[in-house]
């Protein structure tokens, strides 16, 4: 409930993880830990050897160009896509998420928007985000599952901060692109993961809608983990704090933007060849 | 109650009562004896229609294996009617019929019990119900799906039908199982025993009309027309769509079992023929004619299908293929949501036209009206 009753202002003032590197006892607790993944299709290899954590509560960017594997990434993350060798921790869990299945990695928590808007396009605004609702997901629960006060609170909650109180009835596939994008944010917000994956949030979207979507987003940091994959290097800019590099399947750069945007690996990666 | 509401409006609730009513109570005491059983009949394809409406309009699962589903509940009820008068067929014989003269001189095992009709009528659910549990499982596990699914399940229902028709499989061949005398001591020529098995039909038609309407207005149901969107999401949502798949699969393969069972005992024989790959593409077409996600437009679409079908193969035998191949392009072309989708566009259509009118058409309609 906590994760979206923070009010944006606040949230969007919340300082910046120190640059500095700490002592390792200090580092707060890890949310995503990816050991060594590879993952190759038919030789070439789209993921080799990464190596990667994600703190609790972090905004994390990930760039790279195209074919860097970041989509990837989040395939094997998410359990789309087995990868051949490596593991994911989720918290101090001891169990590999590489071994479940999405669903299984669904329902413990790592909650992914896809690089398309993906909406339940035949259901209303509403119905969506009941079923993006965390909660038992089994047949007979559903069967004879009511809303409950909270849920019902929580949703509008979702709603108001998405900005589609008004479209709660409205029947998704109807909905203007941004709009879809945000209802999938919010999907995922109702779904309240401990981790949030989130694929290129402000593809074609206004210039008001991306400024929206930045505050959604590191309004959602601090009791969620979230990581971003984003093209545009003006919107990674505004919402990282730490940005990492991802090219021809390995882990390029990795530290706080400014820092980034000075590396010349980087500048070649982007603005040569 | 508030459950209640969600399934249908109280207006809704009360003509659903009105056509309950209608069907179950006034149709049996008033129509006509020879007409009954082919009403009957009816009501079994409609309980048919919905279970592939099911399936196929909720969760996208075109399945062309029904028919099967619906000749072993129809089998079950069959070797019921068959093992209830053992001594009393043409041989006098312990065994069917058939058997004798096959020249069988023990009952095959899988036949035992079936003198009972609670243990047949348990029968005709539940094996039709674990072969579609089964096949589902490993059809869904491997994640066949679209076009891939309907041909699996079309080749499971022709091996089936090749199946029995074999006289060793044990079910009589091509003949199948026919010469029912009694269901339950009650003869099955008697006026009496056909009302009430019309009745009975119509009461399991509503009921599994009820159930079904439960369950699409449901989170459940929400979660089954969501993995039929977009099955990928529904999982990142954390629904594991394969036992939602399996559920709706098996669930609907029990529904046409029970239509079967129930029409075998009026129709007085069942054979390999019904199931055949043909009949569950008529079942799809029954859907597709009333809307595919309407339920009581499946109902509609079976009972308009086969009043035709009654019709023309009495008026113009040779037409009838012709005129169902027709009838199934026509609605694909042009009713692409079926009688009840077009029923609403012409509604809506309706309602925009006057909408539109008010405004506009006035000056020019109004004068004439109210100028005495």
């Amino acid at each position: 409930m906590s994760a979206i009753s923070i009010p944006m202002a606040d949230a969007v003032r919340t300082p910046a993880l120190p640059d500095a590197p700490r002592a390792e006892g200090a580092r707060p607790p890890l949310a995503l830990w990816i050991e060594s993944l590879s993952v190759s299709f038919d030789g070439f290899k789209a993921l080799d050897d990464v190596t990667l954590t994600f703190e609790k509560g972090e905004l994390r960017c990930l760039i790279g160009p195209n074919g860097a594997g970041k989509t990837t990434l989040m395939d094997c993350i998410t359990g789309k896509t087995r990868p051949d060798s490596g593991a994911v921790y989720l918290e101090n869990r001891d169990t590999d998420l590489t071994r479940l299945s999405e669903v299984r990695i669904a329902q413990l928590g790592i909650g992914r928007k896809f690089q398309r808007p993906t909406v339940f396009e035949g259901h209303t605004v509403y119905e969506n985000c009941e079923l993006a609702l965390a909660g038992k997901k089994g047949v007979f629960r559903t069967l004879f599952a009511r809303l409950t006060a909270a849920e019902r609170a929580r949703i509008d909650e979702v709603l108001e901060l998405i900005g589609l109180r008004d479209a709660a009835k409205r029947q998704a596939g109807l909905l203007a692109h941004g709009q879809k994008q945000w209802l999938e944010i919010g999907m995922l917000l109702a779904q309240s993961p401990t981790v949030l994956l989130v694929d290129e949030p402000i593809a074609g979207m206004t210039h008001a809608e991306t400024e929206r979507t930045a505050e959604l987003l590191t309004g959602l940091a601090g009791t969620h983990t979230v990581v971003v994959v984003e093209h545009d290097m003006e919107f990674v800019r505004s919402i990282a704090r730490r940005v990492t590099v991802l090219h021809q399947g390995k882990v390029l750069a990795d530290g706080p933007m400014a820092q980034i945007q000075k590396d010349p690996r980087v500048i070649e990666v982007y603005l040569g060849d | 109650m508030d459950r209640l509401r969600q399934m249908h409006s109280t207006r809704a609730w009360s003509l659903l009562a009105a056509a309950a009513l209608l069907i179950a109570v006034v149709v049996p005491l008033v129509a006509p004896d020879y007409l009954v059983p082919l009403l009957g009949k009816f009501l079994c394809f409609g309980i048919a229609a919905l279970a592939m409406d099911l399936v196929w309009g909720y969760a996208g699962i075109l399945s062309l294996g029904h028919a099967l589903f619906f000749a072993l509940g129809g089998y079950g009820m069959g070797m019921y009617l068959m093992r209830s008068i053992a001594g009393e067929g043409v041989y006098r014989s312990e065994l069917p019929d058939f058997m004798v003269f096959l020249d069988w001189h023990r009952l095959p095992w899988y036949w035992h019990g079936f003198q009972s009709f609670p243990f047949a009528a348990v029968m005709s659910l539940a094996a039709p119900g674990l072969l579609a549990l089964v096949f589902g499982w490993f059809m869904f596990r491997s994640r066949i799906r679209g076009v891939y699914l309907s041909i699996v399940t079309q080749a499971l229902t022709y091996a089936a039908t090749l199946l029995f028709f074999q006289n060793a499989t044990g079910f009589g061949g091509n003949n199948g199982l026919t010469d029912f005398k009694r269901i339950l001591g009650a003869p099955l020529r008697e006026p009496g025993t056909r009302r009430a098995l019309y009745a009975a039909s119509a009461i399991a038609l509503v009921g599994a009309y009820l159930l079904c309407r439960f369950i699409v207005t449901s989170r459940f149901g929400r979660v089954v027309r969501a993995v039929r969107d977009a099955e990928l999401k529904s999982r990142f949502c954390g629904y594991d769509s394969t036992h939602y798949k399996l559920f709706v699969w098996t669930l609907s393969a029990v529904l046409c079992a029970l239509a079967g069972a129930l029409y075998v005992p009026q129709v007085g024989i069942i054979n390999p023929s019904e199931m055949q790959p043909s009949n569950s593409i008529e079942m799809a077409i029954w859907v597709a004619v009333g809307g595919r996600g309407t339920l009581l437009g499946a109902v509609l679409g079976a009972w308009i299908v086969n009043g035709g079908k009654s019709w023309l193969t009495a008026a113009i035998p040779a037409a009838w293929l012709y005129a169902l191949g027709a009838l199934f392009v026509a609605v694909t072309l042009f009713l692409p949501e079926g009688l009840v989708g077009l029923g609403a566009r012409l509604k809506s259509k309706l309602i925009a036209r006057r909408a539109g009118q008010v405004p506009v058409a006035p000056p020019s309609v109004d004068p004439p009206a109210s100028a005495p």
